[in-house]
Formats: structure tokens, sequence, C-alpha cells
């Protein structure tokens, strides 16, 4: 391995693998920053076009679909560029420098419904480019045998920002007599501390190989590999189970008669359990295996429609639907990329993550979809079960599937 | 450069940041405060007067009224503001934020804007209406969240009979008829809500990516299509025709064209307005149409056009949104 530029080897000391990387630290600050940035946007941004500029919910619809699929096609060329020229950092820095200048381009775009979708398509594309490095950052800073409680770490401080963006902003509107710009102005700072701790603190290390190169061919080949292919399509199987949130906060709003108001609560509480929880479900990944952590999160999940098709109701079946939902998050998100980190290559980890990526979101959108017709169907409760025969199904093909990507330590080794 | 040095820059640059993003908000929060209006006792009742949101800078928000006859004449302004008002027979209701927080309410007033009631809102308004008798008051909000299409608006219709204290929460349970034939969907929203009597109203539907006007009526919880295409109806003084949006090309994307629509014969007419017109008209008369066109993110004024297609659009309020002729 070529190690000259390195300052001072992150990983390799078995000793102190328990140990979080400083890497793996600043990353999380730069993640944590960063969403109480984005969610101070997206918090009120239905709000600022309706009241503040008086548009209707078609412009917001349809910068919703071209989000989609801009930032699938953008993960997986900023995954393949990273690993090209082998610079992780810097594609990033620069998806966290797009958003951040993007909320400069809401306070520019004024009224122009053209110039906020502009803006709001570059914000996502900046998110789309940056996942897939940070994350092969994460895998390259840490030694294998802690990646699961490295993700879970990054995670928590993620959903950490994500937590308290929205309260920055309720408190930038109170302070500032709802002043929308003002929340603009105090998320473009924020996002540019962020862009700052990842310059400042972030390293990056070239991972060359000798007589390995990085081209499409190479990246194709990927998919030559049973475990990798093995992985990517048991993780879109899982990912045609979940429904998405908006249909199981529906599902559940329905049944429990929450008033509209409380809404957005079940995905505050969904968020609080994620935060809890991605620490200690990720160490015991690094323990009791990451393959069983991430199906033992998919059955959450199908423990979630279970609970939805049965009659249970009240606050003990809410709190339930809950707490397994954000255990559903916190033992799969992070743990995914502990999973599949190990099985790439490192020249070639941020195309691979990205791939993964990128295949999941693709199967968590046609699910939604999928669940949307059979709801129309056949009605709230046929739709519910029918989403635990298919994540049934699918969690016994995908668990086949999983449990042979399993590396032995000599593999891993190799 | 040493860990120490980045530190201290990191931090140095950050509160420097912090500051700036600080400073802006106090400025924000005294922009604000601009010079009070010298409010009126406004007259809301019957009459020769039209009843507007204001939107100049001296009386940004504020519920206004000027003379039938002189629209950019001198207006008569209230010290109550308003995201949305409209006015009959006396009674008044004004959407408005409620508290510094990113909440709303509905408050019902009389005919001399006086607050008779309030109640929370849950979404953000957007239509509001008043039945011909003054009895029952009729809005729309937009929810976030409620969708099940993930961060997508929806829309939520609500009525309130101030006579009776009904109340509707929602259309979404009403049974559906389409073209004729029950029908059942998840997907339905409902908006712009303009009446016909206490009891009996029209509205935009939306299901499966179609727009329909819609024939409701709350007594026996039932609504019906009418025509497709068609939002944001508004019902003319005489009951006879309807003006509405008319999404152009059928995808609201392109825009909407201002339109009316004889409920006799079922003809559409185009008005001679070309622009875009995002607003739930209102009736000057039974041959004139007014609404409000944007001219910036906190500017609009108020136009009228003849409502059988002829003539031009013309200039009726300067600075103003949400308008309601109060002799109708």
């Amino acid at each position: 391995m070529y190690l000259a530029s390195v300052e001072r080897p992150a990983t390799l000391d078995r000793t102190k693998a328990t140990k979080i990387a400083a890497n793996v630290l600043a990353l999380g600050t730069v993640s944590l920053v960063t969403d109480v940035s984005s969610e101070m946007v997206s918090a009120i941004l239905p709000l600022y076009l309706v009241v503040g500029l008086g548009l209707g919910p078609a412009v917001y619809g349809l910068v919703d679909g071209l989000y989609t699929g801009a930032t699938a096609l953008l993960r997986l060329a900023g995954g393949y560029i990273a690993d090209k020229v082998q610079r992780r950092k810097l594609v990033a820095g620069l998806g966290y420098g797009i958003s951040a200048v993007a909320k400069a381009g809401l306070l520019l775009a004024g009224g122009s419904p053209a110039g906020i979708g502009a803006a709001i398509v570059a914000d996502r594309a900046g998110k789309g480019l940056r996942t897939a490095p940070r994350d092969a950052m994460i895998t390259l800073s840490m030694p294998e045998e802690g990646l699961g409680r490295a993700f879970g770490v990054h995670r928590a401080m993620d959903s950490a920002g994500a937590f308290a963006g929205p309260l920055v902003a309720i408190g930038v509107l109170a302070a500032s007599g709802q002043a929308f710009d003002a929340v603009f102005v105090v998320s473009g700072c924020v996002a540019a501390i962020g862009v700052l701790v990842l310059v400042l603190f972030v390293r990056d290390r070239p991972v060359r190989v000798p007589g390995k190169v990085v081209n499409l061919r190479q990246a194709a080949k990927l998919l030559e590999r049973g475990k990798v292919r093995l992985l990517l399509f048991g993780a879109i199987l899982l990912g045609l189970s979940a429904i998405g949130d908006g249909f199981v906060y529906l599902l559940l709003q329905r049944r429990e008669d929450i008033a509209i108001g409380w809404f957005p609560l079940l995905a505050v509480g969904t968020s609080l359990v994620y935060l809890i929880m991605a620490v200690p479900l990720g160490a015991l990944a690094d323990r009791a295996g990451r393959t069983r952590v991430f199906l033992g999160g998919y059955a959450a999940l199908l423990a979630v429609y279970l609970i939805l098709a049965t009659s249970w109701s009240g606050w003990g079946a809410l709190v339930t639907v809950l707490l397994l939902y954000g255990v559903f998050y916190a033992a799969t998100d992070g743990v995914l990329m502990a999973v599949a980190g190990p099985l790439l290559p490192p020249e070639l980890r941020t195309t691979g993550l990205a791939l993964i990526q990128t295949g999941q979101a693709v199967a968590y959108l046609v699910s939604s979809v999928l669940f949307g017709l059979a709801w129309q169907w056949w009605g709230a409760a046929g739709a519910t079960r029918a989403a635990v025969a298919a994540a049934t199904l699918t969690l016994a093909g995908s668990a086949v599937m999983f449990l042979r990507t399993r590396q032995t330590p000599a593999q891993a080794a190799a | 450069m040493s860990l120490r040095a980045r530190i201290l820059l990191a931090g140095g640059l950050s509160l420097a940041l912090i500051a700036a993003a600080v400073a802006y908000v106090v400025v924000a929060g005294h922009r604000g405060s601009a010079p009070a209006v010298a409010s009126a006792a406004v007259d809301a009742s019957p009459g020769e007067r039209l009843l507007f949101r204001s939107t100049t800078a001296s009386s940004y928000g504020r519920v206004a009224t000027v003379p039938r006859g002189n629209g950019s004449g001198p207006r008569t302004v209230a010290a109550l503001d308003c995201d949305r008002v409209y006015a009959a027979a006396s009674a008044a209701v004004c959407l408005r934020p409620d508290g510094p927080l990113a909440t709303y309410q509905l408050a019902v007033l009389d005919g001399h804007l006086g607050i008779k009631d309030t109640y929370p809102l849950v979404g953000v308004p957007n239509r509001a209406r008043v039945s011909p008798s003054g009895h029952v008051l009729a809005w729309t909000v937009f929810v976030t969240g409620d969708s099940y299409n993930g961060g997508r608006f929806s829309t939520r219709v609500g009525m309130l009979n101030t006579a009776t204290g009904e109340t509707v929460d929602t259309l979404e349970t009403y049974a559906v008829t389409v073209s004729g034939r029950a029908y059942r969907s998840v997907d339905l929203n409902f908006w712009g809500v303009t009446f016909v009597d206490d009891t009996h109203f029209y509205a935009t539907m939306s299901t499966s990516g179609r727009r329909y006007l819609i024939s409701g009526d709350v007594t026996a919880q039932t609504v019906r299509t009418v025509a497709e295409n068609v939002e944001c109806p508004s019902l003319s003084p005489s009951g006879k025709k309807i003006a509405f949006k008319e999404a152009i090309g059928g995808d609201p994307g392109k825009g909407w064209r201002l339109t009316v629509l004889d409920l006799a014969t079922m003809i559409r007419t185009h008005l001679a307005e070309t622009r875009s017109v995002d607003d739930q008209a209102a009736w000057f008369d039974d041959a004139t149409v007014m609404y409000a066109i944007r001219r910036s993110a906190k500017a609009a004024d108020v136009w009228s056009v003849p409502a059988d297609g002829s003539g031009a659009p013309s200039l009726l309020i300067p600075d103003a949104e949400s308008p309601a002729a109060l002799w109708n």
C-alpha cells in the first residue's frame, strides 16, 4: 500500500480498535453542522414558498421529482470521480460547498420559482455528491473491526444535527419577526462552518495499490465480484420492502387518529430513537456480526408492518412502532456501509458505496410507489398485509444472500 | 499547519460566521417594525366598498377598504393583519399568523372587523370564503408531511357554521362520485371552496393527477364531479357562472388561464387576462371578475377583467390582494 502521503497512520493500531478515529469524529462534526443547516431550510421551505412567495404546491412537486433523478446519477458520477482521482475529500468538499452556496442562491432567487427550483436542486445535488465519498473516508479511517461503531457514531451525530435544525429555524423566525431571509443567511453561515471543519480537520489519503488502475472497466468489474453482487442485490431486495416514512406515519396517524398538527412529531420520535440507538447497535454489529444486525433491522421493520396490520392501538402501540422504526434505521443505514466497506477494494470503495446507496434509494422509490398503488386498489388494510408479505419474502431471500457475503478473518486479511 | 493553528483558525472563522448570522437576525428583527399606521374603524358590512389585504410598505398585511369607484384612491386601513381575508353579509374571515412561531389561526370577524372568535389552524392558510348569508366560513390550508408522497403538499378544506357551531374538518370522508360513479382513493385533495348557500358549495378536488370542479352537499356529506381541469372556483353573484383558473394544457406547471364556466351550457370562456393567475378570483359584479397578480414576493395588485372574454384587464386596486366586493 502506498503510504508516503500519510501524515500519521490513522488505522492499524489494533489495540485501539475500539477508539473512534479522529477523522470519523471530524466527519461526524461536519455532518452534524451541515444537517443543522439543511434541516433548518427544509423545515421552513414549504412555508416560505406558500406564505412568503404565494407559490402553489405544483412548483414544489416538480422540484421533488427532479431531485430524485438528479441525485442518483450525481451520486454514481461523484463516487467514480472520487476514486479516479483518489480525492474523496475534494469531491465531498465540493458537495458540501455546493449546498452552502445553494443557501445563498435561495436568498438571491427572490420570488423567482425557477431560481428557487435551481437552488433546491443544487442543494440536493450537493448532498448526493458528498454521501459516498464521506462514507468511503469513514471506512478508510477505521480498522475493519470497529466500522460498525464508527458508522454508529457518525450517524448519531448526523441525526443530532437533523434534530436540532428545525428548532434553530423556529428560533431564528421568532427572533427576526418571521424573516425567512434570516433563516437562509443563518443556514448559509452554518453550512460554511461545516465546510471549514471539513477542510481543516478531515484527512484523506490516496489509496493507490500498485498495478491497480481505476477506470470504468474496473468499476464495472465490481459487479463480477460475487459478494459485492450478492450484497447489492440483497440491499435492493430489502429496499423493496421499505414503504417509506410518509406511509408508515400516515398509517399510524389514521389508526391512532392523531391530529394532523402532531404529525411531524412522529418523524421527531423516530429520529430520537435513531439518535440514541445508532452507537449501541453499531457496536453490537461489530461484536455479533454486521449482517445479523442489518437483517435484524429489517426484521424490526417487518414487526412494524405486523403491528400496523393488527388492531392493536393506543399509546403502547404508537411508542412500540416508533421505537421499532427508529431501530430499523439505526440497524440498517450505517451498518450497511460497514458491511459493504470491507468487501470493496480500497481504490474503488467510493464507487462501490455509491452503487449500493443508489440501488437502495431506487428500491425505496419503487416500493413506495407500489405501496401507493396497492393502497389505492386494496385499501390501507390490504396494502399493509401486502407489505407484510413482501417484507417476509425479501427478508428470507436476502438473508440467504447476505449470509454468503460474510467474510472469514483470513479472507479479510488477504 | 499544526493542530493548534487549525483549531484557532476554525474557531476564529466560526465565531466570525456566527457573529455575522446573529447580526443579520437582529437587523432583520428590527426591519419589520415599520412605523405604525393610523388605524381606522373599517366598515366591512354590506356597502359600496372593496375589502382587501394591503401590500403597500406602510400598511403591509393590513386589512383595508376603498370606495367602489376609486380603487387607487385613499384607503381606510384597519389595525388588523391577515394573510387572507374575505367578507360577506357583515361577517368576515381572516387567516393570520398565531404568535411569533409558524402557526396560524382563523379569526371570525364581525362587520367592523372586531374579532368574535379564533380557532387554531394546522397548516399554511391559502384560501378563504364566506357563504352569502355570512353564516358559514370556509378555508383551505396547505399541510406538509400529510401526504404519503414524501414531503409534498396536500391541501385540506375546513368549514365552520357560526350559526350552528357545526364544523367540517375535512372533505376526505365525504362520499365521492366521479363522472357519475362512486369513487374511492387515498390521494384525494380538496381546495378553494365557493358557496352556493350554507350547505351547498363548489370546490376543487384532485385525484390521480386530475383536477375536478366538484359540487358538494354538507348535509348529505357528498361531493360529485362537474367538470375537469378547474381549480379555485368562484361562483358569480347570480349563481349562474363560475370563474376559475384553468391549468394551461392541463399542466399546472405551465401556469393558469383565468376562465369562466357557464353552469347551464358548460361552455368555457377564456378571459382577456393572459398572465398566469394563481388566485381564487372574486366577482366585482355579475359581468366582471377581479383577482390578484403578484409582482414580487411581497407585492401584488388587484386587477379586473370582463367576465365574457371581451375587453382587457385593468388595474383595480394597486398594492392589494385578496379582494372582496362588499356590495355583492
